[in-house]
């Protein structure tokens, strides 16, 4: 298997009536967009709008962030998502727009969904601060169920990210990266000096607002299952618009998995990156233990020395993760987890809910409860009231001055517990 | 010019050994003792005063002390509370510490101290104050003194205190974010490479181990019993009178149920944000199953059901305001005759 990404830098978007990509600027022909969002008959209207890194603009409340990307040969760029045909991620060449990302907003589907602040100290807890967001704000009939509405916004969030990024295919400004996935034997018996390492990725699987999306199939159906990293690399992975803001895995994230980056990065160095575990958490402990025992034979078949473990979420996923790595470390396996903490509002409470004497290689991606006051912003796109009811807000959250006091779980991936940030905590 | 007062015990004042642990407290003006080891090195601060006082004394007699302590404090109005170091000294850890938290909590005066790090006075204390490393016997008092000094400078003066290590006070257990230089994936592999090697590497978060909750002793006679439903599934009344956040929640809420049978759909909803909500708000006894609850009453085989729902968020939530909470709502049950609970999680 090999993929080749052509990342393509965008440095300005102008919203219009063409959809053209010259000198780095992007030119999206809204009208045709809002046409072929408004194909799915649940959805009332459909609007766009630009927040730019340094603006004094705040988006909420947001459900999931997007990659514009597209094949070059045509074929879904998200498979499995938009059409009944099946191809394989992973493979051909495939068009990245960096330096944008598509925003999906609008009437609020439950408590899960964040905010995203283009400046001020709320901007250094999301990277998607640093990009162009082409907001889509997304109105549904009045009919549509919570379980279908979450579908409707997930769904028009993939499109427009694969319509955007059809319009830069084709340019001859990019930089290559080709990306191998031999086969399994091939993969093992490279660089046998280095130490074999795998990737388990937890992803959440629990119900609305708590879903992960694998080629189109809600993983709550799937038992943990070997992937090719460059499937997740390559559209094979949508977020369900998955948990609390801040520890939120947007789709995003799994195109550009921190862990997944690093490993490739060091493969041939320091590593041999061998393989990818992914692990749907559910929510009954049955599964919580099949899960766990899958996931430890399938690193084990791997025959690797190590494993990074992510996890999605906290609370119940916790145990998912204690369990895994409980599991994997028994099998003579060393591991390393990543997660993010509830240490409370002062710090001074346990971290997790769950532990395991085998967990003594932690990465924490920072206490999620920690609170931060946010500045009065001149435009907001969407509903600033929403924040009363989302993870890390509450009713107290907007104060009489305009100010905004929230915890940073609020704020959108600010602990990605894929280890995409760069916040931590250190005890004091 | 900052002033400092200073606390010491029998031995490092140079009253006497074990025969003089009971001395009772007194002062004397400027520094005494290891007072000594401290004064030549404090910047625009002095040594007014050195408190003495016997180990045993102390430790028997804290009320007294501490007033004693009160009535220097007030006579001097130093800026700070040096004491120790205590070394491995249990006794005189435990005095160190107690009249840092004291002044410090009490009279809002900043302290420090040092100790060995297995002095038992450290894990008892450590939250509060600050409690710098100090070696295990006096052969390390000149070092110590100076460690302290320039750290009770920096405090004096104001200025921004670095990290545990380097200042090298034990850290008080508090979490606070920071920002790293390399993202947490770098981290793990790094780590994860450290690890393999058998390289010495340092875990982000410490292992906690957790207190066991033992089971009560079973309910006599359930037939006679009042038993409550509580939650942490967040089924409060619509909405949400009580403000109960989607998650860290901090605060519970308690709903009179009199006369009811069941939680109806429309009345109850679910706020908790850490589970797919619909289905608990389509029939919210799914959650709080109160009307299973009746049923068992009406079948005899619970005695009482208590007519009200304590409910809460359970997501998220610390362990230590989930503990808080929980002795809140015992504390209600148990004055309201609650015999047993029912608690259901999602």
């Amino acid at each position: 298997m090999s993929l080749e990404l052509r990342k393509v830098q965008v440095k300005d978007v102008v919203l219009g009536k063409e959809n053209r990509f010259a000198d780095g600027i992007l030119f999206i022909d809204t009208g045709e967009l809002e046409t072929l969002i408004m194909e799915d008959q649940r959805i009332r209207s459909v609007s766009f709008d630009l927040a730019r890194p340094g603006e004094s603009a705040r988006i909420l409340p947001v459900k999931d962030v997007i990659e514009p990307r597209a094949k070059l040969e045509g074929g879904s760029t998200f498979p499995g998502m938009l059409s009944e045909k099946m191809t394989a991620g992973g493979k051909g060449i495939t068009y990245a727009l960096k330096g944008c990302v598509v925003t999906t907003t609008g009437p609020i589907v439950g408590f899960q969904e964040g905010l995203i602040d283009m400046s001020g100290p709320g901007a250094d807890f999301t990277i998607f601060s640093r990009y162009i967001n082409i907001v889509m704000i997304i109105d549904k009939h009045d009919d549509v169920n919570p379980h279908e509405h979450e579908e409707v916004v997930r769904v028009a969030g993939v499109k427009a990210a694969q319509y955007i990024g059809q319009i830069a295919v084709g340019c001859e400004d990019y930089e290559k990266t080709v990306y191998e996935w031999p086969a399994i034997g091939e993969r093992y018996a490279m660089y046998p000096e280095l130490p074999k390492v795998a990737y388990v990725c937890n992803c959440m699987s629990q119900g609305l607002l708590h879903d992960t999306y694998f080629y189109g199939r809600d993983t709550k159906k799937l038992i943990p299952a070997m992937v090719s990293p460059l499937e997740f690399m390559d559209g094979a992975l949508v977020s369900g618009n998955c948990v609390s803001p801040g520890s939120k895995t947007t789709t995003f994230h799994h195109l550009n998995n921190a862990v997944i980056d690093e490993l490739f990065h060091r493969h041939g160095k320091d590593l041999n990156f061998v393989g990818l575990v992914l692990n749907p958490m559910m929510v009954t402990l049955k599964e919580k233990y099949r899960g766990a025992m899958l996931v430890a034979e399938l690193v084990e078949s791997l025959g690797v020395e190590a494993a990074i473990i992510t996890q999605e979420g906290f609370g119940n996923p916790t145990t998912d993760l204690m369990m895994a790595c409980k599991n994997i470390e028994e099998k003579g396996v060393k591991t390393v987890i990543v997660t993010n903490e509830d240490a409370g509002t002062d710090g001074m409470s346990e971290s997790l809910p769950d532990m395991v004497k085998e967990a003594d290689a932690i990465v924490t991606t920072g206490n999620s409860n920690a609170t931060i006051l946010l500045p009065k912003v001149d435009r907001v796109i969407g509903k600033l009231e929403d924040i009363e009811r989302v993870t890390g807000g509450n009713v107290d959250s907007i104060k009489p001055d305009g100010t905004l006091l929230v915890e940073i779980h609020g704020i959108m991936g600010s602990h990605n517990l894929q280890g995409n940030t760069l916040l931590t905590a250190i005890t004091v | 010019m900052k002033k400092v007062l200073f606390y010491t015990n029998q031995f490092f004042g140079q009253i006497g050994g074990e025969e003089a642990a009971y001395t009772e407290p007194q002062i004397h003006e400027g520094p005494k003792g290891n007072a000594n080891a401290f004064a030549p090195q404090l910047k625009d601060a002095k040594i007014v005063a050195t408190i003495l006082c016997g180990d045993n004394y102390y430790a028997e007699n804290m009320e007294t002390c501490r007033a004693f302590i009160r009535e220097q404090v007030e006579a001097y109005h130093p800026d700070m509370l040096l004491a120790g170091p205590a070394f491995n000294a249990g006794r005189f850890g435990i005095a160190c510490a107690d009249a840092c938290a004291f002044v410090q909590e009490q009279l809002g005066v900043q302290s420090l101290t040092a100790m060995y790090e297995e002095n038992p006075a450290l894990e008892m204390y450590r939250k509060s104050i600050y409690i710098m490393q100090a070696g295990k016997s006096a052969a390390s008092m000149t070092k110590d003194a100076k460690r302290m000094a320039d750290f009770a400078n920096k405090l004096l003066a104001g200025e921004p205190v670095g990290l545990p290590k380097e200042e090298g006070y034990f850290p008080k257990g508090r979490r606070i974010n920071v920002f790293a230089e390399k993202n947490g994936a770098v981290r793990a592999v790094d780590m994860l490479l450290a690890k393999i090697k058998g390289e010495p590497f340092e875990t982000e978060l410490e292992i906690s181990m957790y207190d066991k909750v033992q089971p009560s002793t079973p309910v006599k006679d359930l037939r006679k019993a009042k038993v409550a439903l509580l939650t942490s599934g967040g089924i409060v009344p619509r909405g949400n009178p009580d403000h109960i956040p989607a998650a860290t929640a901090k605060v519970w809420g308690r709903y009179d149920l009199s006369g009811m049978t069941r939680l109806d759909a429309g009345d109850w909803e679910s706020v908790h944000a850490g589970y797919d909500p619909v289905y608990a708000n389509d029939d919210p006894n799914r959650v709080a199953p109160y009307n299973t609850m009746k049923e068992l009453e009406k079948e005899g085989i619970i005695g009482e059901v208590y007519p009200y729902l304590c409910s809460t968020t359970g997501n998220s939530t610390s362990v230590a305001d989930a503990t808080r909470m929980g002795d809140e709502m015992v504390r209600q049950l148990k004055a309201d005759g609650v015999e047993a609970v029912i608690l259901t999680s999602t």
